[in-house]
């Protein structure tokens, strides 16, 4: 596959890469899949019955990564895709996905990636989602992603779920089932500006006995973020929803809580506020106007 | 040079019209350390926040070395070489100690780690920590000073370093600051209600009632704070002028 400059910066935007990365991947470009690779211990292939690709990460797997990013760099392009990532048993390693919109138009582009993830008895998963949108025209820039994640026995998955900036419109659906001594952290920050929206659903479900789970969200400007943590058996659960409202911004924050057991224990915790004063004035005195730390403190909350 | 000239600061609050500092002239010399001193409410804070642009002073005129910067932002002024150690440091969710440090340093790690070990903080420990409530009062006082430190500056004003720090961390504190006025070339002046910075201080000005009522060489000034100082702390009434009247006795 040969990258333009428009698909080289939207891969070193969402998924830190400079070139073609050199274990397993696949790359989705406009609808298409447009180029793959295997490894020893990673097979990466296309479904057969609809657009999508199987990844399948053999047991006992380590230190290891697959990328697998979607670029859309036409206007009008509504892709959907289903993917699934099975993480053999005992394997430890990184899902490096995300998507970046390159919008030249004044249609709409549209991403709706769903994605079904079993991480298998042992395994520990790394999963890096980052979203971002650009471009001149003036078409929306549209991102829905659905992940649903089926965790057995003791494994461990970290997910860090970030949307960058320039993304319209954007309606995250996050399922999560935990089986016994399955650990489970999620970090998701959305920055929207002006008239962009973001919506964020989760359901985290503690099935199973010592199961443990941690969702920390943090937004700034326009969104709607409903964490609901469900425990069905003695378990932990924390869910932290932090907010920044700026300009005309309206942000709604509900985390809720549900226990069906009487030794779950969890707890949440939301807040919302504009920067304070005083941070801002902290970095005006070391010489910064008043937008490069109003910069600093954002890229700092979200990062 | 500083100077500060008929400078008023009104607010409007529950109880009206307040005025938090009143005619306030002050001239401050090039590479003097002066202690800001005087009860809780004299307007101590607030002249040091009129002088770096966070409050906007209602009439009178700042100059720095004769440029008037009256209507200077903070950011204007920052650049002009004013720097301010805040009382309470703000703390920031998510930024780490080595990002706002950067602001003053630039981003070369070494320099960071320096500046980090020159104010007692193990850079190991502290290079990715986050700036939040996780840290405490004598640690966010250390690296509000290495933020400040770090720029070049004219005019440090350091409001209340013995805040809220432990003996131990204010005594590093304090030797800091000694060090870094003693280089030359910065004008420091600390807002204090401590014996062991007045000691340092080249001149002393006490402030009360929004009004500075005494300056002077330090040697002389003791003589005044001496008298009935801690009382007069302590009593935290009014009539300072009566006090004062007692004092010179």
């Amino acid at each position: 596959m040969n990258l333009t400059a428009t698909d080289s910066e939207l891969l070193k935007t969402i998924a830190d890469l400079h070139n073609i990365p050199s274990g397993a991947f696949n790359i989705r470009k406009d609808g298409q899949g447009v180029d793959r690779r295997s490894s020893a211990h990673i097979q990466v292939k296309p479904k057969t019955d609809k657009p999508g690709i199987d990844v399948i990460v053999a047991p006992g797997t380590k230190n290891e990564a697959v990328h697998i990013p979607v670029l859309i760099t036409l206007s009008g392009v509504t892709d959907v895709v289903y993917n699934t990532i099975e993480i053999g048993e005992g394997a430890d390693v990184t899902v490096v996905a995300g998507c970046g919109i390159h919008n030249p138009g004044s249609k709409k582009s549209q991403h709706d990636g769903i994605h079904e993830i079993i991480v298998h008895r042992g395994a520990r998963m790394k999963y890096v989602e980052k979203h971002y949108g650009e471009g001149e025209g003036t078409g929306e820039r549209v991102l829905n992603p659905k992940t649903i994640l089926t965790m057995e026995k003791d494994s461990i998955v970290e997910m860090e779920l970030t949307q960058i900036k320039g993304v319209d419109s954007t309606i995250r659906d996050t399922r999560a089932k935990l089986a016994e001594g399955a650990s489970l952290t999620i970090v998701e920050r959305l920055l929207t500006h002006g008239r962009q929206e973001a919506v964020s659903d989760m359901l985290i479900e503690l099935e199973g006995k010592g199961s443990n789970a941690k969702v920390v969200s943090r937004s700034v400007t326009k969104d709607d973020s409903r964490p609901v943590m469900v425990a069905k058996a003695p378990a932990r659960g924390h869910v932290e929803c932090d907010s920044i409202i700026m300009d005309r911004g309206k942000i709604s924050s509900s985390p809720a809580i549900s226990a069906e057991h009487p030794d779950a224990q969890l707890t949440h915790e939301a807040a919302i506020g504009k920067i304070a004063e005083e941070q801002l004035m902290k970095l005006e005195t070391l010489g910064l106007s008043e937008k490069e730390a109003e910069d600093v403190i954002l890229r700092g909350f979200l990062q | 040079m500083l100077k500060i000239e008929s400078v008023t600061y009104d607010i409007t609050n529950g109880s009206g019209d307040v005025s938090i500092l009143k005619n306030i002239d002050l001239d401050l010399e090039d590479n003097k350390f002066y202690a800001l001193t005087g009860p809780n409410g004299g307007g101590k804070t607030s002249l040091a926040r009129i002088i770096m642009g966070i409050y906007k002073n209602t009439k009178g005129k700042l100059y720095l070395d004769g440029v008037d910067i009256t209507n200077f932002s903070i950011t204007e002024r920052a650049k002009a070489g004013i720097s301010y150690a805040f009382q309470n440091p703000p703390r920031f969710k998510g930024l780490k100690i080595s990002d706002l440090l950067k602001i003053s340093v630039g981003n070369e790690k070494d320099a960071l780690y320096a500046r980090l070990k020159a104010v007692g903080l193990c850079p190991q420990d502290y290079f990715d920590r986050e700036c939040d409530n996780s840290l405490s009062g004598g640690e966010i006082k250390r690296i509000e000073l290495a933020t400040v430190l770090s720029r070049p500056s004219k005019i440090i004003i350091y409001d209340e370093p013995e805040a809220g720090v432990d003996l131990w961390s204010f005594e590093k504190l304090l030797a800091l600051i000694k060090k870094y006025h003693s280089h030359g070339g910065v004008t420091s002046i600390v807002i204090t209600h401590h014996e062991k910075v007045l000691s340092l201080a080249d001149e002393i000005i006490l402030m009360a009632e929004g009004e500075i009522k005494e300056r002077g060489p330090r040697e002389s000034m003791w003589k005044i704070l001496q008298g009935d100082f801690k009382c007069r702390w302590q009593k935290n009434c009014g009539g300072y002028e009566d006090e004062l009247d007692c004092y010179r006795q």
